[in-house]
């Protein structure tokens, strides 16, 4: 297996872009990438979307995107993972490059989910749609329930909810990329009108459309496009039962916590040699659990690390330094790849006024549904 | 969802069938070809109680569109005697009341008006187990049949 490199990123700025279409978004991120390789050749292009079907009422991105990127011919496809679409499109990207079948593969994730659908009724078909949506359950639903669950077991509060986002927002203030650039109090968070009890409307990631794209190459071909590539070193992907109801745990993410052992394991670094995460804070409970899942804190001590600064910037463990779902913005099929646009840019020093100093190992969670789905990559600078 | 598709479901949602391995023992809900803990493929069908108890909850004010008559309610997961956990609402009882631990009975209910049309759907609603009685839940009921008939 060859080793796979990230040469250029490109991507959009997240949120309600009236003026934009799936198209635009897609090719405005690709063509980033594109120029800052200096390439107009591509052996293959891997679209991470979850439901432009639903969204926009247009399937068949992978043709579609090739041909108005101006790279009709090109192998282009479709991945869809739901929430975790893009993160699967590079781990999709990655296996091609590494086996040796292509040598750059555009690795992009694109959603435009203001465009007057029922946002609510689409994102929850990636749930059982037999014995969940049936019953009345929204996606804020099933993670109100993670979260009574965690409460349950491990005394998480209210508070400690906020406190993800107050530090989220913090962080997508110094981000021009994010949607909502500005930070919260816990207090606005606690205040602000419930969703599903116990999350309230800044608990939860936004409606948002965007774009973000990689491109990926064998690392000893990388000094063709950049002087700075940041190598994949774990690459990783486990499922779960679809129905939150089928768990044994349901305050545990069993997809991350796989997903991740293997990644470690493949990188052969531990949670501890992390030196920047960006994990999937769809809702506020989810960066709780997918921190403790992946180990980056131990189980039932997450819910304090964003009070605490933990996982702030500047402190040990820096999560989420775009901002994150929640004030970065949630494209949906686009998350999983802005998260690695961000860890490109953290890597190799390009993070401005979010830079975690000095940092080498950077590693992103993306996950689908209730964690039914999640893919994890690890990523270090060279 | 199109009438096949609501047809198929029938023996799990008005009959609450489901499926005990023969070989583990595990129960899932709806039946399932293969046993998720040991992939044993002997499954008998069996019925299960029509009760249970609370093991997590939610009170849903963002419904889908197909539930905005609803909003705010109740939606649990609930695990029978048997042992399988399924996702009902919590009827009959203010919202606010539901906790976890609380002893729910479960009953054929309508569940949703779809679409447009706004065809009927069945299947089951937990309610509070403890009998009510009297003029409260008179009221109550007359209430969910004027909303069905709305």
């Amino acid at each position: 297996m060859r080793e796979v490199a990230i040469v250029a990123a490109g991507m959009t700025r997240f949120g309600e872009l009236w003026g934009a279409s799936l198209r635009d978004l897609f090719v405005e991120a690709a063509q980033e990438a594109l120029t800052a390789a200096g390439t107009d050749h591509l052996d293959a292009i891997y679209v991470g979307n979850m439901s432009a079907g639903q969204f926009v009422g247009q399937e068949h991105l992978g043709p579609l995107m090739a041909d108005h990127l101006g790279m009709a011919g090109v192998p282009s496809v479709r991945v869809e993972s739901a929430c975790a679409s893009g993160g699967v499109a590079l781990r999709t990207a990655f296996l091609e490059v590494a086996c040796g079948v292509s040598d750059l593969v555009l690795a992009a994730g694109v959603e435009k989910m203001n465009d007057g659908a029922d946002v609510t009724a689409i994102l929850a078909t990636a749930s059982d749609q037999e014995t969940e949506v049936y019953h009345g359950a929204t996606f804020p639903g099933l993670y109100a329930l993670i979260a009574r669950a965690h409460m349950a077991a491990h005394g998480t509060t209210e508070e400690d909810l906020a406190w993800v986002s107050v530090k989220n927002h913090r962080h997508g203030a110094l981000n021009e990329r994010a949607q909502f650039q500005r930070e919260l109090t816990t207090d606005q968070v606690l205040s602000s009108a419930l969703v599903s009890e116990p999350l309230r409307l800044l608990h939860c990631s936004p409606v948002s459309d965007g774009a973000a794209a990689v491109l990926v190459c064998p690392l000893d071909q990388a000094s063709k496009y950049t002087d700075h590539p940041v190598v994949i070193r774990g690459t990783a992907m486990a499922t779960a039962s679809l129905a939150l109801t089928d768990r044994r745990d349901m305050a545990f993410l069993d997809s991350v916590a796989a997903s991740g052992v293997r990644a470690f394991e493949m990188a052969g670094i531990g949670p501890e040699q992390v030196d920047v995460a960006e994990v999937h804070d769809c809702f506020s409970i989810a960066e709780i659990c997918c921190i403790e899942a992946l180990g980056l804190a131990p189980l039932g001590e997450g819910r304090h690390c964003a009070r605490t600064g933990e996982t702030a910037l500047g402190g040990r463990i820096p999560v989420n330094t775009s901002g994150g779902l929640k004030s970065k913005g949630h494209p949906v099929g686009a998350t999983g790849i802005a998260q690695a646009v961000e860890l490109f840019e953290q890597l190799t020093g390009a993070s401005g006024n979010r830079q975690v100093p000095g940092a080498e190992f950077g590693l992103a969670q993306n996950m689908g549904g209730t964690g039914a789905s999640s893919v994890v990559h690890i990523f270090q600078a060279v | 969802m199109p009438s096949p598709r609501y047809w198929r479901e029938i023996p799990s949602r008005y009959r609450l069938e489901a499926t005990r391995c023969g070989d583990c023992g595990h129960v899932s809900y709806p039946p399932r070809r293969i046993c998720p803990e040991c992939r044993s493929t002997a499954a008998e069908t069996i019925e299960l109680s029509h009760e249970g108890r609370v093991l997590t909850y939610t009170v849903v004010h963002v419904p889908p569109d197909d539930f905005l008559m609803e909003a705010p309610y109740a939606l649990a997961v609930v695990e029978t005697p048997e042992g399988a956990r399924m996702m009902v609402q919590v009827a009959d009882c203010d919202p606010a009341s539901v906790e976890t631990g609380m002893l729910v009975a479960l009953e054929f209910r309508l569940i949703r008006r779809e679409g447009k049309g706004g065809i009927l759907c069945y299947g089951y609603k937990a309610v509070p187990a403890y009998p009510m009685g009297g003029e409260e839940e008179a009221e109550l009921r007359s209430k969910e049949l004027e909303v069905a008939h709305a």
